[in-house]
């Protein structure tokens, strides 16, 4: 579980990796830790998953991917899980989740986000999807992102309470 | 953007070390030095190539609570819909989709309580149910996004 040192570390790097030569020395000062502190208290938070990963997220948009779209998918309940893993498992799926159906009008039990620059690259990644999913597939649909809304980062507990900072996730 | 910077998007996005000089080691690896990897990082962020750079949380395993939900918004009140949904302080993203499930929002809370209240809210507020799909298994997690 999370202590208050860890806590403390989750807030300061929310808005992102100090861009300076010695980052994990300069969040060290900043707490008033050290930075082996730092390191082997972030090292342990990527090992149990409470960090992701450590990285650069970039804006689809910018990068030219314009075409992001929901694929989702009726398979048999009892196939889900192995379907579900090689579906995540192509290149181009970015998240994969089993999700609940919600009968008669949304049969769709897989959900898988697939982005591409072009329509045509969308329609060969659907594609593979489709003839990787053969005579498991019970229906399908796809839904294109046509507008954001809203976007923000995801605000952490301990975050909301003490401060009106963001936690980002992916 | 040009093919420097595009190489630093792809190598950044698969993660990076937790060490003293982590720019520096990243850097020798692109053939760049460190100020040189900085600097363009910096330019990445601040023109919004790149939307973020740091730790990735994972809001569950912190505690938090999280569902994606949507509603069919009837096309003359879409807006005044949006508007309602989007004051929520719990909704973390919002798309318009080409569907007749038409807006599709994430839910991050501190507890599953507090999802349940918030689709109660939004139910009473808009007049409209929500379809709550929360997740049941995740399967695979990671936006790479070749540059």
């Amino acid at each position: 579980m999370l202590d208050k040192i860890d806590r403390k570390i989750i807030q300061a790097t929310q808005a992102g990796l100090p861009l300076t030569p010695q980052p994990y020395q300069a969040i060290a000062e900043q707490l008033g830790l050290t930075s082996d502190d730092i390191m082997m208290r972030l090292s342990a938070m990527q090992n149990s998953g409470i960090i992701r990963r450590i990285g650069a997220v970039p804006n689809h948009y910018k990068l030219g991917y314009r075409f992001n779209g929901m694929t989702v998918w009726n398979v048999p309940d009892e196939a889900i899980d192995e379907l579900g893993q090689k579906v995540g498992q192509l290149e181009f799926v970015s998240h994969c989740y089993h999700r609940p159906r919600h009968l008669p009008e949304w049969p769709y039990n897989l959900f898988a986000m697939v982005h591409g620059k072009s329509q045509e690259e969308v329609d060969k990644q659907i594609q593979q999807i489709y003839d990787l999913l053969g005579g498991n597939n019970l229906g399908w649909d796809i839904l294109y992102s046509t507008k954001i809304l809203k976007k923000t980062g995801f605000r952490s507990s301990s975050a909301r309470k003490s401060n009106d900072n963001q936690t980002v996730t992916d | 953007m040009d093919e420097i910077d595009k190489q630093i998007i792809n190598a950044l996005q698969n993660g990076f070390p937790i060490c003293d000089a982590p720019y520096q080691q990243v850097a020798v690896q692109l053939g760049l030095t460190e100020q040189d990897l900085i600097t363009r990082l910096k330019a990445l962020l601040d023109n919004g190539t790149l939307t973020r750079f740091g730790p990735l949380f994972n809001a569950e395993q912190m505690g938090g609570a999280l569902t994606l939900a949507a509603v069919k918004a009837p096309k003359e009140r879409f807006d005044e819909i949006a508007e309602i949904i989007n004051a929520f302080p719990e909704i973390a993203h919002n798309y318009a989709r080409n569907h007749e499930l038409n807006m599709w929002f994430v839910i991050a809370t501190e507890t599953p309580e507090q999802v349940r209240q918030t689709i109660s809210a939004i139910e009473q507020q808009t007049g409209l149910s929500v379809y709550n799909m929360p997740k049941n298994k995740e399967y695979f997690v990671n936006l790479n996004l070749k540059a």
